[in-house]
């Protein structure tokens, strides 16, 4: 099997995903051809050498659907021999697209891969594609479907978080990312997004609260009290955990992922490919897994997912020297750092989604990036990053410096 | 033609009118659909006809399907004919070529609803009489003959979904407001309406017969905001629910479905779903015991032969508390005059104006006209004088439970009867027989065990004494008659019936605190198998101290024959040791504040769970199975003769799950034999109480179900 090697990354800057964002006149393919077009740039890459572009994207309709991948490998001006495909596995698309690449290399069907991810949430809304798991109410009577924020809230009821251990993580999310922001810990990977103009309409990350205090934290309302309470969801979640009296509501915006406009690619290839495009690796990616877990609480999935990862690569958790766990909400790192018995200090060190945002189909490739420039500045050598995503579905993908 | 009659008027306009030969209502048969089809083959054919009215005869259009009818067992293919062949007759007319015109009279519900649905317009007066509805969830199936297309295509999705998962009733502002039909001008009837309407030569195309009516793009989820709708609606039903009433499910699908598909085969999808649930366990268990048996019961079915009716100008009770002042509440609107005793003035006061209280939310609510609630209230002597029973039928006696009291109350009252005044008691607990023993004629003594509260409860359990007599019962059950209340019999005994199905229930959920089961799950799996409220929060209910005291008597009167009942142990600990004796005194399995009650956290200390527990589904099924294994006891043990007496005490007296059809039902849907089987693996794991008798077994190896 060829080593699949990881030789650079970039990302956007995650713009607020609202109407008054800074990236909300940016269209998905341009914030993702943009991010192409960087990558290429800075690697002085012949894109000739690419096989193909692997791009998560959630919400694929409308003007992200149709294969958005291969519309912004047109776009970026990348060879038209490039391929493209979309990839779907809800929040952990992004990591999935990367672990489709490796896979493409490792089984000698191609040289070198982009894989990456795009989401615009201020353009188009979340819930946008719906789907029959959500919606046709056969499926979602048959399955208990329940939404994400009812199954953070039932993980914090049943492991016992208290709104104040919500709130304190979610604090310590803002915390690191502003460290890491401030120390420029960042700065090498974030492609800055331009406007028609040719302007730089945003360089950093809009949605963060530095200055954030657990007072202000303390003072949000819960975000999920009324779809549970009034929407019913209470209900049909209680039906599938029926040993707990009710659902404790402890989650608010302020401890769930933000919501956020943005892109990422990363470049992965052989050995050949280094050759030939004249590349140092970075990295190699040691192994990947994915799984599905009990759909209605949905968030569960990392810590399986990441041990079934371990395996794979014959690993052990003591061998991983830093975790990155993508911070839907609060409650879903907590469960997993309690599962792995980890330390705190390894986990998400420069924060998450919950001070940064989670552009569903990017964060994946985001959260690989940014733990490999990590290990780098820490001269550390493996990183576990993984994520849950919907109706209980959990991708993990390990990593390891060269 | 039997049920229906056709006319033709000079003006070219033929009027059907609907007219059941052997009901006095409409109704919808499979015989009925193929007069109604070939009643459309003569209009259709005769080219003189321009215009057709579908009127009624009746008082009302049209009350749906006869249930009697639908009350068999169905396989699904015959099921799925009966919704086609109507759905198909309606079908037929909406496309024959000839404007339709439905002149609505009185109520149109079901497949009345359906057929005028079916028309191309529909007039009406605005009249108190009119109603409109699809009440079919009610009864476990969903609308078989076009109901939930024609009505979302009219009205949308949604609007569509809350008259059909509601099963409600709307009244004639409320089907103009929503454009389903129109009201004529003042001076011109529904009837002149409609012939107009006819005259005018219209075009005789439904709405979604048009050409273009679907747009692609708006299709199914396409359109963001069914996906919306539907996400929310389908979580509603299965909280509401609990995964246990199969139509509510199957109507989001029809509509769902149905939705996306052009009309003939949204109607075969619609049938489809129809025939699934019409030859499911679910609609014939609540046809057979919610409907079919329930009227049976209230038409008296039950009253011994040859007896004449006792009529009920006055009756007298004793104990103007909660449940005296409830009965003479029922027995004042039912038109009595009512004599209500108690031992003071002030007690008898307190009784009139607790009816006085019930009577003016009534009028709130529009139910009654204040002149109404002051010739009711007037009916209501409260006194403390005995010679005012004098020239009462009846006398219910509602006192303190205490026998004493109550042989007290009941030799002062019995010397101002006459001889064929009846007796009766409201006890839930002491034994018929004995307290009958106090009156100088215990042959007109009988138990009359009313629910609380009386005003909303329907159920009356009679209790036979030794000594009743059949004139007795046959008085006292056209008493129940009177208040429309819903009788069943039942023998004499400790507990009688639905006291013994209760008391199974709360020690059976009590007792798995003890077993390790945490709390939580307890009340939940209860609640998810279709208990209204979960054993404990119910203990808490009637207070602890009931089933203890229960308990206690029967150890004084059983002696060696006395067994402990499962949850007592808990029961006592939770009083003796925690002190908390249930929701009255602010404390029991739960704990009440102001922000509502949650289970009392100590539980969990006191008593512990195991690690190992059995699922939600185990739980709850164990909780019903307690249940009808009593009720089987009740019929091997004479104390109910009736089966169906026994599913109708257990839905509309405590509460049994109305999917199950009643606690016989239950054993038969289960299937008797498996039901034995559950049965012995439960005594195995839980104790003796699920001991199946010889009886029974003997029933199951002959694989005689209760209902035949």
């Amino acid at each position: 099997m060829a080593e699949a090697l990881i030789f650079d990354h970039v990302r956007t800057p995650r713009g607020k995903g609202r109407d008054d964002g800074a990236l909300r006149e940016i269209a998905a393919v341009q914030l993702t051809a943009q991010t192409l077009g960087n990558l290429a740039e800075r690697n002085k890459l012949d894109t000739g050498l690419l096989d193909d572009v692997v791009l998560g994207c959630v919400q694929t309709t409308g003007e992200q659907g149709g294969n958005i991948a291969r519309a912004a490998v047109l776009e970026a001006g990348y060879s038209q021999s490039v391929g493209g495909q979309q990839v779907h596995r809800f929040c952990a698309s992004g990591l999935d697209a990367i672990n489709i690449a490796a896979a493409q290399i490792g089984s000698d069907g191609a040289d070198a891969v982009v894989a990456g991810g795009v989401e615009s949430m201020s353009r188009i809304f979340l819930g946008a594609d719906s789907g029959a798991w959500t919606s046709d109410p056969s499926v979602a009577y048959n399955t208990y479907f329940a939404p994400q924020g009812i199954g953070a809230d039932l993980i914090a009821t049943l492991d016992n978080y208290s709104r104040e251990d919500i709130d304190a993580y979610a604090l310590l999310s803002q915390k690191r990312a502003a460290h890491a922001w401030q120390s420029g810990y960042f700065s090498n990977s974030i492609a800055p997004v331009r406007d028609v103009l040719g302007e730089i309409i945003l360089d950093t990350d809009e949605h963060m609260r530095p200055d954030v205090t657990a007072e202000q934290l303390a003072g949000l309302p819960a975000a999920f009290e009324a779809l549970g309470n009034k929407g019913g969801f209470d209900g049909v979640a209680l039906q599938k955990y029926p040993e707990v009296e009710a659902i404790r509501h402890v989650h608010t915006a302020g401890s769930s992922s933000g919501i956020v406009d943005g892109a990422a690619a990363m470049l992965i290839g052989n050995k050949s490919f280094a050759a030939s495009a004249g590349l140092k690796a970075r990295a190699r990616i040691r192994s990947f897994a994915s799984i599905g877990s009990e759909p209605t609480i949905m968030l569960t999935a990392p810590a399986a997912v990441a041990e079934k990862a371990l395996r794979r690569a014959g690993m052990a958790v003591s061998d991983i020297d830093l975790f990155e766990i993508n911070e839907a909400f609060a409650s879903v790192v907590m469960r997993f750092t309690n599962a792995l018995q980890l330390d705190m200090e390894k986990v998400n060190v420069n924060g998450g989604a919950i001070a940064m945002g989670h552009p569903l189909g990017a964060t994946g490739a985001m959260i690989a990036g940014t733990v490999l420039d990590e290990l780098e500045r820490r001269d550390l050598h493996t990183a576990l990053v993984t994520l849950c995503a919907g109706n209980g579905l959990g991708t993990a993908t390990i990593i390891e410096r060269i | 033609m039997t049920h229906i009659k056709t006319d033709r008027t000079s003006g070219g306009i033929a009027v059907l009118t609907l007219d059941h030969a052997n009901s006095s209502t409409n109704l919808i048969s499979p015989e009925w659909a193929v007069e109604f089809s070939d009643a459309l083959d003569g209009l259709f054919a005769d080219d003189a006809v321009k215009g057709i009215v579908i009127t009624s005869a009746k008082d009302g259009f049209m009350a749906g399907a006869d249930l009697d009818f639908m009350s068999r067992a169905f396989t699904t293919k015959e099921a799925l004919e009966f919704s086609r062949s109507v759905s198909n007759a309606f079908r037929r007319l909406e496309t024959g070529g000839k404007p339709v015109a439905a002149v609505l009279v009185g109520a149109a519900l079901g497949g009345g609803f359906e057929l005028a649905l079916a028309c191309h317009r529909r007039f009406f007066s605005d009249d108190p009489a009119v109603q409109f509805g699809l009440p079919e969830v009610n009864v476990g199936l969903l609308p078989g003959a076009g109901g939930t297309q024609r009505l979302q295509r009219l009205l949308g999705a949604e609007k569509a979904l809350d008259l059909l998962l509601g099963g409600r009733s709307m009244t004639a502002a409320e089907a103009v407001e929503l454009g389903i039909g129109e009201t004529p001008a003042p001076g011109v009837t529904p009837l002149e309406a409609a012939f107009a309407w006819l005259a005018s030569g219209p075009e005789p195309l439904q709405p979604w017969d048009r050409k273009g009516n679907m747009a692609r793009h708006k299709l199914g989820l396409l359109d963001h905001s069914n996906a919306a709708l539907f996400s929310m609606m389908t979580a509603k039903v299965a909280a509401r629910t609990h995964h246990n009433y199969p139509a509510q499910p199957a109507i989001l699908s029809a509509v769902f479905e149905g939705m996306q598909l052009h009309f003939d085969k949204a109607l075969e999808v619609e049938s489809k779903y129809f025939a699934r649930l019409l030859s499911g366990d679910v609609a014939q268990n609540i046809v057979r015991t919610v409907f079919v048996n329930r009227r049976r019961a209230q038409n008296l079915a039950a009253r011994p032969k040859g007896v004449a009716k006792m009529s009920f100008g006055k009756i007298g009770i004793l104990g103007a508390g909660m449940m005296g002042a409830g009965i003479a509440y029922s027995a004042a609107r039912a038109g009595s005059k009512v004599v209500l005793i108690d031992r003071n003035e002030d007690a008898a006061n307190a009784g009139k104006e607790h009816v006085r209280g019930l009577l003016d939310k009534l009028v709130q609510r529009d139910r009654t006209s204040n002149e109404e609630a002051a010739a009711i209230l007037d009916r209501i002597l409260p006194t403390t004088d005995y010679t005012s029973l004098q020239g009462a039928n009846l006398v219910v006696e509602a006192v303190f439970e205490d026998s004493a009291v109550k042989a007290d109350v009941i030799k002062v009252a019995a010397a101002q009867l006459s001889a064929e005044a009846v007796f009766a008691s409201n006890t839930s607990t002491l034994p018929i027989t004995g307290l009958a023993e106090n009156s100088t004629r215990p042959e007109r003594f009988i138990g009359l065990h009313f629910f609380s509260p009386v005003e909303r409860m329907p159920l009356v359990e009679m209790i036979i004494g030794k000594r009743t007599s059949q004139e007795t019962i046959a008085h006292a059950m056209d008493f129940v008659g009177h208040l429309r209340k819903l009788p069943i019999l039942v023998k004499d005994s400790r507990g009688f019936y639905t006291s013994r199905v209760f008391l199974s229930y709360v020690n059976e959920g009590v007792a798995m605190l003890d077993e390790g089961i945490p709390a939580a799950l307890i009340e939940n799996a209860a609640r998810f198998a279709g208990m209204p409220t979960g054993p404990l929060a119910v203990t808490d209910e009637v207070s602890l101290d009931l089933p203890v005291m229960i308990a206690q008597q029967a150890k004084a009167d059983l002696g060696e024959n006395y067994r402990e009942p499962c949850g007592y142990g808990v029961m006592t600990r939770m009083i003796s040791e925690f002190d908390r004796h249930g929701r009255k005194y602010g404390a029991g399995f739960y704990e009440y504040g102001s922000g509502g009650k949650r289970l009392w956290p100590e539980l969990a200390s006191h008593f512990p769970s195991d690690s190992r527990y059995p699922s939600s589904q185990e739980i709850g099924e164990r909780l019903l199975h307690v249940q009808a294994l009593e009720a089987v006891r009740c019929v091997e043990e004479g104390v109910i003769e009736d089966p169906r007496d026994a599913d109708l005490g257990s839905i509309f007296g405590i509460g049994f799950p109305t999917y199950t059809g009643g606690t016989l039902s239950y054993v038969d849907t289960v299937g008797i034999g498996k039901f034995v089987e559950r049965c012995e693996a439960l005594e195995k794991a839980v104790g003796e109480r699920f001991k199946a008798s010889d009886w029974l077994k003997q029933r199951a190896a002959e694989g005689l179900s209760f209902h035949g």
